[in-house]
């Protein structure tokens, strides 16, 4: 009995959602960003999910890059987030609101 | 019919069971008498200042993110040996540019020095007649980000 | 088969739990532990999906270099007077419906395809590491080469931006 994609899918919805739920009530931006990981992470099972049900190996080279990318994403992302603290003190994302209009 | 990963899963749970099996069985075992500098943090028999969690200096971050870029350019090059016996030169030269143009930002962090560690200079005690030893602390300055 | 499921349902069980952890947690240290787990649980649903390249690859990059990226983050933006990790929360409420919103047009999607066009299941266990590199070299080679270029952009762009300015 092997275990349906549909149950792959309801496991990355289920962190998608809990992902984004950290996104929009968390004022850390260092906790913003793990769950902005979160999300990443659920959209790349989904994907490797498609591409071992559909016998397909070219969701997994795409993985393999968003993985890539992630990894840069991170490295930019927390150097903005330290650029912010050493000038404004915080990284209450409420605080800095410096672009909000 | 046991896979290769499900030898891994096999150590894993090993693992696991040895350690809190282990960190279980002592805490049926031993006698529990703590009193206050039982339970201080241990720092060598020195008496323990301040938290742990002070905040570190920039420089790990940017030996971490230097580490994280050259990472995921290790993990590019498994791939590429696998099938590099089939390729040969055309997959010699691919990976020649790919590790040229990090190359390049192994480069940077150099010149600019951020792999040197600059050591912090030692304050000597200023010692006049007198007075003493004067109080050396760091300045809000100094332990800055 | 039956210990398949199992093990599908204990990572799973795994994973979502500790995204939980991570979203909900008010101390941010264990919020990073926590990832830790769900990096390793989805690690293990990839091998489950016959992706074992990439689950080694998950636990090498996520685990072992955003991660850690991620504690220095938190170690660098604590205050060194007064040691704040905990961490607040803002707007319950329309959070909570757009959470709502998403979940459903998401769980909606998932659901159209739970009873779709009978998919096959995976195939026995192969390697996956030479079919990528394969690929990589033929017909992902331009992609190959932009992700050192973006590798080489995040390096320079992010040691500049931590750069502690003497002179400021």
């Amino acid at each position: 009995m092997e275990i349906p994609l549909s149950y792959y899918l309801c496991l990355s919805v289920v962190l998608f959602v809990v992902g984004v739920a950290g996104v929009l009530t968390r004022r850390n931006a260092i906790v913003v960003f793990m769950c902005i990981e979160l999300m990443l992470n659920s959209v790349n099972l989904t994907l490797i999910a498609f591409s071992s049900f559909l016998g397909s190996i070219t969701g997994q080279a795409l993985v393999f890059f968003a993985m890539a990318v992630a990894a840069a994403e991170a490295a930019v992302g927390l150097a903005i987030v330290i650029a912010i603290y050493r000038n404004k003190r915080t990284v209450d994302i409420d605080k800095i609101n410096i672009l909000k209009w | 019919m046991i896979t290769d990963f499900g030898r891994v899963l096999i150590f894993l749970i090993v693992g696991v069971v040895f350690v809190a099996g282990g960190l279980i069985v002592a805490w049926l075992l031993r006698p529990n008498r703590p009193y206050p500098s039982k339970l201080a943090t241990y720092e060598c028999g020195e008496v323990p200042v301040g938290d742990t969690r002070v905040r570190f200096n920039v420089r790990f971050y940017v030996v971490a993110l230097i580490f994280l870029i050259f990472d995921v350019e290790v993990v590019f090059l498994f791939p590429w040996a696998v099938v590099y016996k089939n390729l040969g030169w055309f997959a010699f030269i691919e990976m020649l540019v790919f590790l040229g143009m990090l190359a390049v930002g192994y480069a940077y962090v150099w010149r600019k020095g951020d792999l040197d560690w600059d050591k912090p200079a030692p304050k000597v005690p200023r010692y006049e007649k007198g007075i003493g030893v004067q109080e050396t602390r760091m300045t809000e300055e100094e332990i800055a980000v | 088969m039956q210990l398949f499921d199992v093990v599908f349902y204990v990572f799973a069980l795994i994973t979502i739990l500790s995204g939980c952890v991570v979203v909900f947690s008010k101390n941010i240290i264990y919020a990073a532990f926590s990832l830790l787990f769900t990096f390793f649980g989805v690690a293990a649903l990839y091998v489950l999906l016959h992706a074992d390249f990439l689950a080694v690859t998950q636990i090498l990059i996520y685990v072992g270099g955003i991660l850690v990226l991620l504690l220095f983050g938190v170690m660098l933006t604590n205050n060194v007077i007064s040691v704040e990790m905990k961490t607040g929360t803002i707007q319950a409420i329309p959070a909570l419906i757009i959470v709502a919103i998403v979940a459903g047009t998401l769980a909606g999607l998932s659901y159209s395809t739970w009873k779709g066009v009978a998919v096959p299941a995976p195939g026995g266990p192969q390697t996956t590491t030479g079919t990528l590199g394969q690929m990589l070299m033929t017909s992902y080679v331009i992609p190959f080469e932009i992700a050192s270029v973006v590798l080489l952009v995040a390096l320079i762009g992010a040691a500049m931006t931590a750069r502690r300015h003497r002179n400021s």
